[in-house]
């Protein structure tokens, strides 16, 4: 609806007397287009940051491979249910990547508000939305990218999807729900506090409790009660759950789209939730 | 002189009627009661340099942010190149190019990088936006560093990137906000011509913010003097310094005299007036400094008075703000970096 309003109408008969400007133009270009060039300006910032792109690429390596020596007996448990460890693991991996990576995502909010960006695009005829929409398509690329890379690492090293591509695909899309969810989290969390430190403590506390009261690294069966309850109302672990589930030889569709629909919901909130607070921003400049 | 061969420019005078930029009356408060403005108005017409000059935290850069869409004032109008900036922003940041204090040019990407992402946002495409970019890249002395990463520049070079940025899509007002300030005073100079031949060459109307009073004399045809949200006087810079009635004129004493004898010795001396005597020093003001001095001299020599040196300035902008004001420019601004204030600059 802002959209609609705050569309420039270059043409309007209106505006004929203003034409001083020299430079002939032509529309100023849909949100889609506005979206794509901060997505790419965005996108083009982490390819030239080679160390980030490093880390992105080493840290699920090593959770891999560190996680799936240093439990590889657990499958032996009774009640563990799973044949191999590194089959039960992948997902894990995948879905705490996905969050470890997108809780950053307010830092980079932080420091274009710091440095002047934020205000220049808002005096520039940008649409607004385009602003969030590139955080989000940018932390959803690159999620999808990483899990792509771990699926593929884990393939290597021995792993079995039993549900083929259909329940991989679930994985990755149930892994880009998480990086929009907690990404837009921490935009949020960026734009209302204003200081690296809130989002740095915010990060540190969450991040180990939303991955290990979840089953990244623990069936269900094994956990005390209540645990289990509380992986319950984890979305971290709804996102576990419905890609493991469809990554099983007969999944259960009806409880992969129930767990994966909430994911959604919640990430359309996280994301409405910074648009609010985005708004406010605006108004405190 | 501009070189845009796709589409001549028609004649900025043909939009000279209207003022460009027309504030009025706006006030702005912050949370925790902070009235940054307390009634702004001012009017700039089209094709000229209008400068607010104030110290720090008078209100200019709020002003600016107002003008330019990007914060909203609580009352109060502002129509910006024919457009009211409250009900057609978007259209207002067509018009508009701005240079705001903190850089905001992404330091990951390369100038040109930066200069075609502003241009396309403004609606440039493909070839055209590619010769604009390399027009402006080569004017402003950055064609050798368009294709480096920003990071890399001299506060100079962002600073200049920052105007390419804001003119990309040829406005027909350019904000200004602090455009020199933490720069060197050869790049400060460098700004200062490029500015001057902005407005000489394009008819751009241009609003700049500074607390330098040089510069606000220096490249403004009109000024208004901002200080605690309001503005406390506003002319071009001579008239200001017109209001002033003439020279000052300063004498220092050899020895320390009683005042009502240099009173008395002086009292004769028609050409000079409001004579202040405060210890071995004296001031005055004359119409003509450097013909009242002579005479002066001579009156105080044969009431016995030696006089040690004489002094004859022309008025300055800080001597306009300390009338406006009622302090001197340099107490009420907490930068200490305010340039020497000889009041020799024209």
């Amino acid at each position: 609806m802002s959209q609609l309003t705050t569309r420039p109408q270059e043409n309007a008969a209106g505006a004929g007397a203003n034409a001083a400007s020299a430079v002939s133009r032509g529309k100023g270009g849909s949100i889609a287009a506005h979206t794509t060039w901060m997505t790419g300006r965005q996108l083009r910032a982490v390819i030239r940051q080679p160390a980030y792109v490093a880390i992105m690429l080493v840290q699920p390596v090593i959770w891999l491979f560190l996680f799936g020596s240093l439990f590889r007996k657990v499958v032996e448990l009774p009640g563990f249910g799973a044949p191999s460890y590194l089959d039960y693991l992948v997902p894990g991996v995948v879905i705490m990547s996905a969050l470890s990576a997108s809780m950053w995502s307010g830092m980079t909010v932080l420091e274009e508000i710091d440095r002047g960006i934020m205000d220049r695009f808002l005096v520039l005829p940008l649409h607004r939305s385009a602003i969030i929409n590139a955080s989000a398509v940018l932390q959803a690329t690159i999620t999808a990218l990483q899990s792509i890379i771990i699926v593929l690492l884990g393939w290597a090293g021995g792993a079995h999807y039993a549900g083929g591509i259909g329940g991989l695909l679930v994985l990755i899309v149930a892994s880009v729900l998480v990086a929009i969810l907690f990404s837009a989290f921490s935009n949020t969390v960026g734009m209302l506090a204003r200081q690296r430190e809130t989002i740095i403590g915010i990060n540190s506390f969450l991040l180990l409790p939303l991955t290990f009261l979840s089953t990244a690294f623990m069936a269900e069966a094994l956990m005390p009660h209540w645990m289990r309850i509380v992986a319950n109302c984890n979305p971290v672990n709804w996102a576990l759950e419905a890609g493991r589930n469809a990554m099983t030889a007969s999944p259960d569709w009806s409880r992969v789209l129930l767990q994966g629909g909430g994911l959604a919901l919640l990430a359309v909130a996280a994301t409405a939730l910074s648009v609010l607070m985005f708004r406010s921003y605006q108004k405190s400049v | 002189m501009t070189m845009d061969t796709a589409a001549p420019a028609p004649p900025r005078a043909a939009t000279a009627a209207p003022p460009a930029i027309e504030a009025h009356d706006l006030v702005k408060t912050y949370p925790k009661g902070i009235r940054a403005l307390d009634g702004i108005s001012f009017a700039v017409p089209a094709g000229t340099v209008f400068a607010l000059l104030g110290p720090n935290g008078a209100g200019k850069s709020t002003t600016v942010k107002i003008l330019t869409t990007l914060a909203q004032a609580d009352s109060g109008t502002a129509i910006v190149a024919g457009l009211d900036v409250r009900a057609k922003p978007a259209q207002v940041r067509h018009k508009i190019g701005v240079v705001a204090q903190r850089s905001g040019a992404d330091p990951v990407a390369t100038g040109r990088e930066n200069i075609l992402l502003s241009g396309r946002i403004q609606g440039l495409r493909g070839r055209e936006l590619a010769r604009r970019a390399d027009e402006l890249l080569g004017r402003f002395g950055l064609a050798d560093a368009a294709g480096r990463r920003v990071r890399t520049y001299s506060g100079g070079m962002q600073r200049r990137l920052d105007v390419v940025m804001g003119l990309v899509h040829q406005p027909a007002v350019l904000f200004l906000d602090e455009p020199t300030s933490g720069l060197d005073p050869e790049s400060r100079s460098a700004m200062w011509s490029e500015i001057g031949r902005l407005s000489a060459s394009e008819g751009l109307t241009i609003l700049l913010t500074t607390h330098y009073l040089e510069e606000a004399d220096h490249l403004a045809s009109r000024l208004a003097i901002v200080d605690k949200g309001r503005i406390v006087a506003r002319g071009t810079p001579d008239e200001l310094k017109g209001e002033l009635h003439g020279d000052a004129v300063h004498l220092e004493l050899a020895s320390h005299t009683a005042r009502e004898h240099v009173l008395a010795a002086l009292a004769p001396v028609t050409t000079i007036r409001e004579i202040q005597v405060d210890g071995d020093s004296v001031s005055a003001r004359a119409d003509e400094g450097a013909t009242a001095v002579p005479s002066v001299l001579a009156a105080l020599e044969s009431a016995g008075v030696p006089v040690r040196a004489a002094t004859v300035a022309r008025p300055s902008l800080d001597d306009v703000y300390l009338r406006y004001a009622g302090r001197r420019f340099a107490e009420a601004d907490q930068a200490p970096a305010t340039p020497a204030l000889s009041g020799g600059s024209r």
